[in-house]
C-alpha cells in the first residue's frame, strides 16, 4: 500500500526545507498581510494637556480628522501618562476603512495645529514596519557606489563619414533606423519588433529614441541601441523633453494609482498625471495633476464641451532653468529646475491668461546685461478691459512691454527661432462679430524698447504662420470665409513676406513679396536652415500638392521687388497622394512627406525630395506609421569657419561631386553585372530544359512540337506570312571544253 | 492601339482565354453566359447558353474544336465552339473551379470546390477531338485531395507528365498525371495567402503563379523551383507569361471591392503590370480598367493581351511598337555578340 499523506513522518518531509536558509528571501518578497491595523493612525506631536482638557482636545482634533474621513471620538484614543494627570502628546485614531487612514496620512501629516505644535500622522502599520528595533539600522553605513561602466558612445551617429542623416521609421510592428542615401534605398541600421507600443520620439538633440510601452518609457540610443534609461509611468500617453534633454515629462490622462511598495514612485506621485524627471537619475523630480481647462462652450444638453488638451502643458525656457505652465485664465506657474521648485513661491497672476511662450533662444535685449528668459502671454478683453499681450521677463517677473488691443476672437503666438520677434497673429472680428480679419503684431525684441510693427493688411484669417528659422522671413495662409453647409473647404492664399532693406544691420519694415491665390495649401514647412520653404496641402482629400519655394533666388531679379530682401521663386511642385505629414532633415538637403496608417489606409508609406523638389525615392510601405529624422544638436563649427566653408563652397561641392559620382557608376556596374547574369543563369536553364523536353517528346515517339504550339506554325502556313521557298539557278560562267 | 473594350457581359468577368492561333477570345463572367470574339476588332462571335449559375473557368483545346467550361451550377460542359451546341454535361455535388485542356488536347481536367463536407477533386477525362463523338462519363484519373487546403488553380504539364496544383494556403503541388500520386508539395508563397492564378509558358516547362501575398512567381515544372518572383504593391489575381522572343510577365490584380474604401480608381491600383521576365523589375503599367484585373491572358502569337475585370469588361490591347523594340542593355549586348 503506497503511504498516504497521513502517514508520512512530518520529520522527513520538512528535513530538506531547514537546511537552506530562506529568511533573506523571505525578508525580500515578505507577504504584507491584512493585520486589520491598517485603519488605525497614530498622531504624534501633540499638546500634552491635563486630563480636564483632554476632551477639548480630542473634539478640535476630530474636526480636522473628520476632512479626511469618518471616525468619532470613541475611536480617538489618547494615552494618559501613568499617574493620569497628563496626556502623552500622541493619539491613536480608528478610521472606518484603511483608504480613510490612507488619506488622513496623506492630508494631515505635518499639519500645524498651531505655532509650536505640528502633528506627525502616520499609520500604525508603518510604526510596526519601520520603528521596531532592528528594522532600520541604527549605525550608518555608506551606500555602495556601482563601479564605473563606460556608457556607449551616444552621439556616434554624427561620425558618419559621408554626413548623411538618420531616420526612425515606425511601420506595422516594427521600428527601424535607417541611414538616408539620396535616391539608394536607404541602409538599414536596426529593426526591432515590438520596440514601442504606440509612437516613437527622438529626443530634440536626437541623442535617444524614445519609446512608448504601457509600463512607461524608455529611451534608446549609442550604436548598440541600447536601453539607456527606462522611466516607469504606468499608462503612459505622451512625451516631452526639455531642450537640452536633461529633464522629461510624461503625461497619462489617467491618474496615477501607485502602491506604496512601489520601488520608484512614492505616494507623492499618486493621483498624479504629469511627472517631470531627470533624465541622469532616471528619478522623477516632481508630478503634478491635469489642469481641467474651464469649459466656455457647453453642447446642446447642456454639457461642458471638453477642451482639446495643450501639449506640452509644462513648457520649456530656452536654456531648461525654467518650465512653466499655465492656469487658463488665472496664473502661470514657473517651476525652477534642477529643484522644481515654484519660483519665488508663488505663481505670477495674469488674469484672463490665454496662452503663453517662452522665446526659443536665449534673448538679447538691447542694453540688458543680466540674465533673464521671456515669455509671451495674451488675455482677452475682460469687461471694459482691452485684449493684452505682454512680454514679461524672468526671473525678476518684469513686463518688459505690453500692448492693448481690440475686437479680439483669438491670438497665437509665433516666435522666430533666435528670439529677435515675436509675432502675434490676432484674429479679429468686425464691430458686428460676423467677418474675422487677421493682424499681426510683430514685436522686435532685440531692438531698443522693443518697438511693434503692425501687419494690417491682410483682409482674411490667418490659418497658419510660420518664421523663417534663422531668418526674418515669413509665410502664412489665408482662408476666407466658409460658406456655411458646404462640404469644400474654402480656397486658401499663400502670401510671403519680408523686410525691405535697410541701412546698416537693421530689420526694415515687413513687407509683401508674393500673394499666390486660389490654393488650397495649409501647412508650411520651413528648412531648418531657412531660405526653402514647403508650402503643402496635408490631412486633405481633394489635393496633396506640395511648392517648392526659394526665397534667395541666385537668377534676375524683379524690378518692384529691389527694394526687398528677398528674391522669391517657385522651383518645383510635387504631388503626394494622402500626405499627412512634411518632414525636412536636419541638414535641409531632404523633405519626406510622409502618408501615415494613422490617418488613412491609403497608399502608405513616404516620398522623399531633394530641398528643391525634385523626387528621389517613391516607397510605398504596408502599415506605414511615422518617420521621423533624428535630429542633430547645434552645430560645433564657428562662425569664421562656416564663412569659410561658404566661400570655398566649390571646392568642396566638387569633392563631393565626384564621390558621387564615382559611387553612382560602381552602382550601375553592380547592377549591369547582375543583370548579365541573371540573363546568363535564364539562357544557360531554359536551353537545358528545351533539349531535355525535345528529348523526351522523342523518347515517346512525338514531334519535337506540342499541338498547342503546333496551332500556330499552321496559322503561319495558312496566312499571309507562308514562306515560299524559290530556287534560282544562276550561270555564272560558261566555258566549253573539248576532250580529244 | 487604341484598346478593343469588348462589353458583353453583365457582370464581373472571371475568366478569359485566348484559342491556340490566337484569333478568338473566350471570356467567362458571372452572369451565366460564355462568349467568344475575334481578337483583332473585338466583334462578338458568338455565345454559349446553357450554365445555370456563375461561370468561374474557360479554356479551348488546340485545334479550337472544343470549348469547356464550369461553373456555380456544379457542372463541367464541352461545347461544339463553331455551331454553339452543348456536347456533353458532367455533373458534380459543389463548383467547378479550374477547367484545363491538356497540351495535346486529348485529357481535360476539372477542379471542383471544397465546400460543405465535399473536399477538392481533381476529375481528369480522355477527350476525343471530334464534335460528334460521344465523350465518356468516367474520368480515367480522380484524386481526391484531402491533405491539402482547398485547389483553388490547376493545370496540365508538359507531356501530361504531371498535374500541378495552387491551393488556398499558398502552397504548389506536383502530382503524378497517371497515377494521382502526389509527388511534391511546396510552400512558395506567403502562408495562407491563397493562390489565385497558374499560367503556364508556351511550352509547359514553367508556370507563373499570382498570389494574394501581392507577388507572382515563377516556377520550374520538374522541381517546382521559384526560379523569379515579382513583387507587385496589391493583391494579384492574375499573371500570364509573354510569348517568346518578348521576356515579360503580366500582372493582374487590385484591392478586392470590400477591402476599399473609396471608390477612386486610383486608389484600387486596377492596372496591368508588366515586369521583365528574367530581371524581376516593372518596366509598365496599362490603366483603363475601374475594378481589380480578375484575368489577364496574352495571345499565344505575342500580338495583343486582354484583361477580364471586375467591371465587366473586357479590354483587349495590342502591342505597340515600344514593346516589341524595349530591351535592356545586357540583351542588346547579348544580340549584338551574336552576329
Amino acid at each position: 500500500m503506497a503511504p498516504s499523506f497521513e502517514q508520512l513522518d512530518p520529520e522527513t518531509e520538512y528535513d530538506d526545507a531547514e537546511e537552506i536558509d530562506y529568511s533573506d528571501l523571505r525578508e525580500q518578497y515578505e507577504v504584507r498581510m491584512e493585520e486589520g491595523l491598517d485603519t488605525f493612525i497614530v498622531i504624534d506631536g501633540l499638546p500634552k494637556v491635563p486630563a480636564a482638557s483632554k476632551d477639548k482636545l480630542v473634539k478640535f482634533l476630530l474636526r480636522k480628522l473628520t476632512t479626511a474621513g469618518k471616525t468619532k471620538e470613541e475611536n480617538v484614543f489618547m494615552p494618559m501618562d501613568e499617574a493620569g494627570e497628563m496626556s502623552e502628546g500622541f493619539a491613536f485614531v480608528e478610521y472606518e476603512t484603511p483608504a480613510q487612514a490612507a488619506q488622513a496620512v496623506k492630508t494631515l501629516h505635518a499639519t500645524p495645529l498651531d505655532k509650536k505644535h505640528t502633528i506627525a500622522v502616520n499609520k500604525l502599520t508603518d510604526i510596526e514596519r519601520y520603528g521596531r528595533e532592528g528594522r532600520i539600522d541604527e549605525t550608518y553605513k555608506a551606500p555602495e557606489i556601482a563601479p564605473f561602466e563606460e556608457k556607449e558612445h551616444l552621439r556616434w551617429w554624427l561620425g558618419d563619414d559621408d554626413g548623411r542623416d538618420q531616420f526612425v521609421m515606425y511601420r506595422g510592428d516594427n521600428v527601424g533606423v535607417f541611414w538616408n542615401d539620396k535616391e539608394d534605398q536607404p541602409e538599414q541600421v536596426v529593426d526591432r519588433q515590438h520596440w514601442t507600443e504606440s509612437f516613437v520620439q527622438w529626443s530634440p538633440k536626437g541623442t535617444y529614441l524614445t519609446s512608448i510601452h504601457t509600463q512607461g518609457v524608455q529611451l534608446w540610443g549609442g550604436p548598440n541601441w541600447s536601453r539607456q534609461k527606462r522611466f516607469m509611468h504606468p499608462g503612459v500617453n505622451l512625451v516631452d523633453f526639455s531642450p537640452d534633454e536633461r529633464y522629461v515629462t510624461t503625461w497619462s490622462h489617467r491618474p496615477l494609482e501607485v502602491d506604496e511598495n512601489n520601488p520608484i514612485l512614492s505616494l507623492e506621485e499618486d493621483g498624479k498625471n504629469y511627472i517631470i524627471w531627470d533624465v541622469d537619475t532616471g528619478k522623477p523630480l516632481r508630478s503634478f495633476v491635469t489642469l481641467d481647462l474651464p469649459s466656455l462652450a457647453s453642447d446642446n444638453e447642456g454639457n461642458p464641451i471638453k477642451q482639446k488638451m495643450q501639449w506640452p502643458a509644462f513648457k520649456w525656457s530656452a536654456d531648461s532653468k525654467y518650465v512653466a505652465r499655465m492656469t487658463q485664465g488665472q496664473s502661470i506657474s514657473v517651476y525652477e529646475l534642477p529643484r522644481m521648485n515654484l519660483l519665488d513661491k508663488v505663481s505670477i497672476k495674469i488674469e484672463g491668461v490665454m496662452d503663453f511662450e517662452w522665446c526659443p533662444a536665449n534673448p538679447q535685449r538691447d542694453n540688458i546685461k543680466e540674465y533673464e528668459q521671456l515669455f509671451c502671454y495674451w488675455t482677452p478683453e475682460l469687461g471694459s478691459n482691452p485684449a493684452k499681450v505682454g512680454l514679461m521677463s524672468i526671473p525678476s517677473k518684469e513686463i518688459v512691454r505690453t500692448r492693448n488691443l481690440f475686437n479680439v476672437s483669438d491670438a497665437k503666438l509665433h516666435w522666430q527661432s533666435e528670439s529677435a520677434f515675436v509675432c502675434v497673429k490676432v484674429d479679429r472680428h468686425s464691430k458686428s462679430k460676423k467677418s474675422l480679419a487677421t493682424n499681426l503684431e510683430i514685436f522686435r525684441v532685440k531692438e531698443k524698447g522693443v518697438p511693434v510693427e503692425v501687419v494690417d493688411s491682410i483682409k482674411d484669417t490667418v490659418i497658419n504662420f510660420a518664421w523663417e528659422p534663422k531668418g526674418d522671413r515669413f509665410v502664412l495662409i489665408t482662408a476666407g470665409e466658409v460658406p456655411s453647409g458646404s462640404a469644400v473647404p474654402p480656397k486658401t492664399s499663400v502670401s510671403f513676406f519680408c523686410p525691405e532693406k535697410a541701412k546698416g544691420n537693421a530689420v526694415g519694415n515687413f513687407k509683401l513679396i508674393r500673394t499666390v491665390d486660389k490654393k488650397n495649401n495649409n501647412a508650411i514647412h520651413w528648412s531648418p536652415n531657412g531660405r526653402f520653404v514647403v508650402v503643402a496641402t496635408v490631412l486633405s482629400q481633394q489635393s496633396f500638392d506640395l511648392d517648392f519655394w526659394d526665397f534667395d533666388f541666385e537668377g534676375e531679379k524683379d524690378e518692384k521687388d529691389k527694394d526687398l530682401t528677398a528674391n522669391l521663386q517657385l522651383m518645383n511642385t510635387g504631388d503626394h497622394y494622402g500626405v499627412t505629414e512634411i518632414e525636412w532633415d536636419p541638414s535641409g538637403r531632404y523633405v519626406a512627406s510622409c502618408a501615415s496608417v494613422w490617418k488613412h489606409r491609403m497608399e502608405n508609406g513616404y516620398h522623399l525630395y531633394t530641398f528643391s523638389g525634385q523626387l528621389l525615392r517613391e516607397e510605398p510601405i504596408e502599415q506605414f506609421k511615422q518617420l521621423l529624422w533624428r535630429p542633430r544638436p547645434e552645430r560645433l563649427i564657428s562662425k569664421e569657419e562656416m564663412k569659410q566653408v561658404r566661400k570655398n563652397l566649390r571646392e568642396y561641392s566638387r569633392q563631393f561631386e565626384e564621390a558621387d559620382v564615382a559611387k553612382r557608376s560602381s552602382a550601375d556596374k553592380a547592377v549591369v553585372e547582375a543583370r548579365r547574369q541573371q540573363l546568363e543563369e535564364w539562357l544557360a536553364w531554359r536551353s537545358r530544359t528545351v533539349e531535355d523536353l525535345v528529348e523526351e517528346r522523342r523518347d515517346y515517339g512525338l514531334s519535337d512540337i506540342s499541338e498547342e504550339q503546333q496551332a500556330l506554325i499552321i496559322e503561319e502556313q495558312e496566312g499571309e506570312s507562308k514562306v515560299v521557298d524559290e530556287v534560282f539557278e544562276e550561270i555564272l560562267e560558261e566555258s566549253e571544253e573539248i576532250l580529244a | 492601339m487604341r484598346p478593343i473594350l469588348l462589353s458583353g457581359h453583365e457582370r464581373a468577368l472571371t475568366q478569359v482565354k485566348f484559342s491556340k492561333e490566337g484569333d478568338f477570345i473566350f471570356s467567362v463572367s458571372k452572369d451565366h453566359v460564355v462568349c467568344a470574339w475575334y481578337s483583332a476588332n473585338g466583334e462578338r462571335f458568338g455565345t454559349y447558353h446553357g450554365h445555370q449559375g456563375a461561370l468561374w473557368t474557360v479554356d479551348v483545346n488546340p485545334t479550337t474544336t472544343l470549348l469547356a467550361t464550369g461553373g456555380a451550377d456544379s457542372t463541367m460542359r464541352l461545347w461544339d465552339v463553331k455551331t454553339g451546341k452543348l456536347l456533353k454535361t458532367w455533373d458534380y455535388l459543389t463548383s467547378i473551379k479550374r477547367v484545363e485542356f491538356s497540351e495535346d488536347g486529348k485529357q481535360l481536367l476539372g477542379v471542383t470546390e471544397k465546400r460543405t463536407g465535399q473536399l477538392s477533386n481533381i476529375y481528369v477525362y480522355d477527350i476525343i477531338n471530334d464534335v460528334d463523338a460521344e465523350q465518356t462519363s468516367e474520368p480515367s484519373l480522380h484524386i481526391v485531395v484531402d491533405e491539402l487546403p482547398r485547389v483553388t488553380v490547376a493545370g496540365f504539364s508538359y507531356l501530361n507528365k504531371y498535374i500541378i496544383t495552387g491551393h488556398e494556403d499558398g502552397s504548389i503541388a506536383q502530382w503524378d498525371a497517371k497515377t494521382g500520386e502526389m509527388l511534391n508539395n511546396v510552400y512558395s508563397h506567403e502562408d495562407g495567402m491563397l493562390v489565385s492564378d497558374l499560367q503556364w509558358s508556351a511550352d509547359r516547362t514553367y508556370f507563373i503563379t499570382s498570389s494574394k501575398d501581392k507577388t507572382a512567381k515563377l516556377h520550374d515544372t520538374n522541381t517546382l523551383e521559384v526560379l523569379k518572383t515579382y513583387v507587385a504593391d496589391t493583391p494579384l489575381n492574375s499573371a500570364a507569361i509573354t510569348p517568346d522572343p518578348q521576356q515579360y510577365v503580366i500582372l493582374g490584380g487590385g484591392q478586392a471591392a470590400m477591402d476599399v474604401t473609396t471608390t477612386s480608381a486610383r486608389q484600387g491600383k486596377f492596372e496591368a503590370r508588366f515586369y521583365h521576365k528574367i530581371f524581376e523589375e516593372e518596366v509598365g503599367r496599362v490603366r483603363g480598367h475601374f475594378g481589380p484585373l480578375n484575368y489577364v491572358a496574352v495571345d499565344p502569337t505575342g500580338k495583343c493581351y486582354c484583361s477580364g475585370g471586375e467591371d465587366g469588361y473586357v479590354r483587349v490591347h495590342h502591342f505597340d511598337p515600344p514593346y516589341f523594340d524595349f530591351k535592356y542593355e545586357v540583351e542588346r549586348e547579348r544580340e549584338r555578340g551574336k552576329f
